[in-house]
């Protein structure tokens, strides 16, 4: 059977392209997934969504896709509900002067984009969010159209969407192999040992992507890094923001069926390029770190009961940005991985522009200082504003 | 007697009923994985413990194969298994 594109990988990006394609009339579409939708970092992550950067290219790109996900129920025929978008803002606290100070900065930014974060100070914290341990908090910031969404329903409301235009979704079929010949795509080979052939592949497998593109000859510079995460009983509503600390490395939020999730980045870091290496058991001292951070920072969370916790991986690169566009190495081999901790909220986004460029349509938003060629140049790009 | 399948409760934990699980498995979530983060089946407290198996009997009438043939992905162990408050974690310098 042949294709006009062929995606690989069902997370965030791969489904959300796999739509806006489709929506584009980019022709016949195949995409395969490993195990199911939503099953690798998408369905592990906190789901955060936030404008507050401190780069202007960071900045536009993430306006842009809090509009999308403000209008993303009508957009894939579902309700608000579904999605559980949830718009109480993201809370950013300083624990330093220079760190508030940073944080000002990067504020400007975001007001040049049509983002209206507040600053505020640890007493109008206080006020505003008398939940919040002001100890230690030198100021804030706040923007209010900042929240979450469910990572596995987003996904899965974009795949019934892409199915209805018509795109083919093939689960449990894990790609082995790309083909190559004469430095072009031929298409790539399953597990089973059958073969799907398109001028075009699309790897979009997260932190898989590196062992994947070796298969062409591409030597990705993704790497998995290891982040655990934990979730509690439900409680009625008492926390309207994310509650995020750069510096100390939290984020807390109530979600809309009640439980709180949070997490914390590792304290030694460990570099996976290899799903051999892939290792999503708890550490021991996730608990006990992620317990004192969350005790502190919210008193009241003390009683609450911990239910579960697992782990998942950041699919990270040198610069912490995506890697996106065409790989010039092979003719018609794209890729989009490397969303480094935040490749949930930048996916509609990513999947709206990369779209366009698959087709040679102009970008609103161009995105091609993060094509893979940038590593070669040395042009990396700058973001002061990730936890972790 | 014939069950109203509107009434008959799946997984207690989150309320899902039979006739949610076999409208999932008829919009092409035709995987326990897939049922389970849709409708939130086995998100529960009890982890899955009986309702996991009545929703892999619709999944093997559905796709009609038996249960150990239907595509699934191994399940990890994912402490703590019982619901602990935060404060049991803290370090002993914080109490
Ligand atoms: C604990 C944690 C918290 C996070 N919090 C946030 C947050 O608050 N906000 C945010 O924006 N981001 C967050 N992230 C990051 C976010 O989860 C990822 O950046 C994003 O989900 C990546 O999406 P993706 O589609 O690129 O990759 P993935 O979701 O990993 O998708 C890749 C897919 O490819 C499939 N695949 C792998 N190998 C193959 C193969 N050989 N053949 C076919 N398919 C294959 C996998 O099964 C998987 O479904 C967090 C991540 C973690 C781990």
């Amino acid at each position: 059977m042949s294709y006009d594109i062929i995606i690989v990988g069902g997370g965030i990006q791969g489904v959300a392209t796999a739509y806006e394609l489709a929506k584009r009339k980019a022709g016949k579409i195949l995409l395969l997934e490993k195990t199911f939708l939503s099953a690798g970092s998408t369905g592990s992550c906190a789901a955060g969504i936030r404008a507050q950067f401190g780069s202007e290219f960071n900045v536009s790109l993430m306006a842009r896709s809090l509009q999308i996900f403000e209008h993303l129920a009508e957009e894939l025929d579902v309700t608000n509900d579904f999605l559980e978008l949830w718009q109480g803002g993201y809370l950013v606290l300083a624990y330093s002067q220079a760190e508030f100070d940073g944080l000002k900065e990067r504020v400007k930014v975001q007001h040049r984009f049509g983002i209206a974060t507040e600053v505020l100070s640890p007493e109008e914290v206080a006020y505003r969010f008398p939940r919040v341990n002001i100890e230690g908090i030198y100021g804030a910031t706040y923007h209010k159209r900042d929240g979450h969404a469910d990572p596995l329903h987003t996904t899965f409301a974009y795949g019934e969407a892409a199915r209805r235009l018509g795109v083919e979704i093939r689960q449990w079929s894990p790609v082995t192999r790309i083909l190559v010949e004469d430095d072009a795509i031929q298409g790539v080979e399953l597990a089973d040992g059958t073969k799907e052939y398109a001028p075009t592949v699309l790897l979009s497998a997260g932190a898989w992507s590196t062992a994947l593109a070796r298969t062409a000859g591409v030597d990705l510079p993704i790497w998995g890094e290891k982040h655990e995460i934990l979730i509690t009983e439900p409680w009625e509503r008492v926390l309207d923001p994310m509650v995020i600390s750069f510096s100390r490395g939290f984020y807390i939020q109530q979600r809309p069926h009640g439980s709180f999730i949070m997490g914390l980045p590792p304290v030694n870091p460990v570099k996976w390029y290899d799903p051999e290496e892939f290792d999503f058991g708890p550490n021991s001292d996730f608990l006990s770190r992620m317990s004192n951070e969350a005790t502190h920072v919210l008193p009241f969370l003390a009683q609450v009961n911990v239910v579960r916790q697992w782990a998942g991986l950041y699919e990270m690169t040198p610069d912490h940005h995506h890697i996106i566009g065409p790989v010039d190495e092979v003719r018609g081999l794209w890729v989009a991985a490397g969303g480094s901790g935040h490749g949930f909220m930048f996916g509609p986004v990513m999947a709206e522009q990369l779209s366009k460029w698959m087709i040679g349509e102009p970008m609103d938003i161009d995105l091609t200082p993060l094509a893979f060629r940038r590593f070669k140049e040395g042009k990396l790009v700058v973001e002061p504003a990730v936890v972790g | 007697m014939v069950m109203d399948p509107k009434k008959v409760i799946i997984c207690r934990c989150e309320d899902v009923t039979l006739e949610e699980v076999r409208e999932a498995i008829k919009n092409g979530y035709t995987s326990w994985d897939e049922i389970k983060r849709l409708l939130r089946v086995g998100m529960g407290p009890c982890g899955g413990k009986t309702c996991k198996m009545l929703v892999l009997r619709e999944l093997a009438a559905f796709h009609k194969k038996p249960i150990e043939k239907l595509p699934i992905r191994p399940t990890a162990v994912r402490p703590p298994l019982r619901s602990t408050p935060f404060r049991a974690f803290l370090k002993e310098e914080e109490l």
